[in-house]
Parts: C-alpha cells; structure tokens; sequence
C-alpha cells in the first residue's frame, strides 16, 4: 500500500465520517426542535451537508470510474429535488393555515400578511 | 435530425448507467432506447421547439463553488444550535426581493435559499419570495441581497 493509497483512504473516510455527522446531527435536531419549522431546517443539514460530504468521500474511494460520474449525476439530481421537495412541504402547511412561532419583538409576516392563502390565525400556540 | 440527436442522447446516458459492455447488454440498450424514441414519436413529443438556458455556464459554476462554503458556514451555525443544551431559537418570516428575470434564475435563487441550512422558501410572489429563518438576525436580509446579486449576474445579459 502506497502513500498515495493512504492518503486516498485517509481523505475519504474524513469525508465520509464528517458527513456522518452531520447526518446524525441533523436527525438529533429533528428529534429536539419544537416544533414543525424549526425541525425542517434540522432536515436540511442532513440534505445539503450530509449529503455533500457522503457522496464526495464515496467519489474519492471509487476513483475516476463510471461510479463517480454516476455518483455526480444522483449528486446534482438531489441538489435540485432536495430543496425543491422541503419548499413544497413547507408551502403546503403554509396554505393549511400552519404559522410558526414568532420569536420575541417580531409580528409575522413584514411587510404584509400573505393575502392569497386561506385566512388562517396569526399563531399556532 | 432531432429523432437521431435524442437517440444519440439517451443511448448515450443509458451506456453511461449501464458499465457494461458485452454484445447482449449492449443490444439490449439499443432495443430499449428505440422504444423510447418511438414512444416519444407516438406522444408527438419531438418537435422544433427549443429550450433555452438564459445562464452563462462558468459564471454559474463559480457561484456554485461560493454557495458549498456558503451552505458549510450555515450548517455548522445550525450544527451548534442543534448540539448547544438551551438551542437558542429566533423563528422568523420575512419576504426576500428577487431581481432575477427569467424563471430559472428565481428557481435557482430559490433553491439556494432552501439549499443553505437555517433558512427555507416557503412561498413565491411576483417579485419577492417568503423566507422562513431559523436563527433570524439584522444581517440576514443583507446575506440574501448579496446571494440574489450573485444568481442575478449569472444570468444573461441579453435577457429582455
């Protein structure tokens, strides 16, 4: 095993532990976050920089093969579905009348309210 | 012509999935692949129409490289609010103005927004965007102004 061997091994496993845990963190989050809002942002550093630094390991172990132009292609795939996929769920309760909880000093929507959703209360809680 | 360049294109794209290059396998692409075609000719799918990317490619590459170290900053400020005991929270919902002309530059606008940890689009208007924050702070709006320049000078010059 060459030096260069170990330094490929060495670079993708930081890259796949690192993306590890930035997948455990964001299901941590899911499961400590209040409430629907806030857990959506927990989900997306599972989808931006988990999935990121997994698929970029998992293209350095399988060198310059046909995996990783498959790995490249799934990669841009899930950069455009991923956030596509969080603003229609996220729309979709804002249209259901779901608001999140504004923090302290802060009044909703500025400037206006949305005028074309249903009429839905200002606050869930 | 159009017939033949689709054929080229999904043979193409079906030898890059496949990896394997013996007669049978092969064959079994062609076969597939002129289904396809003959499907899409049957939908009357394969006409003159053009589509048109209004997006100059480096410039959009080189934004692409600023948003990874834009979505690496966000998501460790998400990771430490995730892992800090008292998970300090500051919701908001505020409206983003975009200055994008065509439809794919607000997609791609958009879709960084919800692409960067901590802040998502949550519903689109003519001309802003609703932006829900996770961890709101003055600085945010000024951050997302600098983002839609950046998407704003990817685009073409020439766009009515």
């Amino acid at each position: 095993m060459s030096i260069l061997d170990i330094a490929v091994e060495a670079v993708s496993w930081a890259l796949i532990l690192s993306g590890s845990f930035f997948v455990i963190v964001g299901a941590v989050g899911t499961l400590r976050f209040p409430d629907f809002w806030s857990r959506l942002h927990a989900i997306s550093i599972t989808d931006s920089a988990g999935v990121i630094l997994l698929f970029a390991g998992m293209a350095v172990q399988a060198g310059f093969t046909l995996i990783t132009v498959k790995l490249i292609i799934i990669g841009v795939f899930l950069f455009v579905t991923g956030p596509t996929a969080t603003h229609a769920i996220a729309n979709a309760a804002l249209v259901s009348g779901l608001r999140p909880k504004e923090a302290k000093g802060f009044t909703g929507v500025e400037p206006e309210p949305l005028t074309n959703t249903v009429a839905a209360p200002a606050s869930t809680e | 012509m159009r017939i033949l360049g689709a054929f080229i294109v999904f043979l193409g794209l079906w030898l890059l999935l496949s990896g394997i290059y013996k007669p049978l396998t092969v064959g079994l692409g062609v076969v597939s692949t002129l289904a396809v075609i003959f499907i899409l000719a049957r939908m009357d799918t394969i006409d003159e129409d053009r589509v048109e990317l209004h997006i100059r490619p480096l410039a959009f590459l080189s934004y692409q490289g600023w948003l990874l170290i834009e979505i690496a900053k966000a998501s460790w400020a998400v990771t430490k609010i995730v892992l800090s005991p008292s998970m300090h929270l500051k919701q908001h919902m505020f409206s983003v103005p975009h200055t994008q002309k065509s439809d794919l530059g607000q997609v791609i606008f958009a879709n960084s927004i919800t692409l960067t940890p901590g802040t998502v689009t949550i519903e689109t208007e003519p001309g802003r965007f609703l932006v829900h924050a996770l961890d709101y702070s003055a600085d945010d709006k000024d951050a997302l102004a600098d983002m839609d320049r950046r998407v704003t000078a990817c685009e073409k010059a020439d766009l009515a």
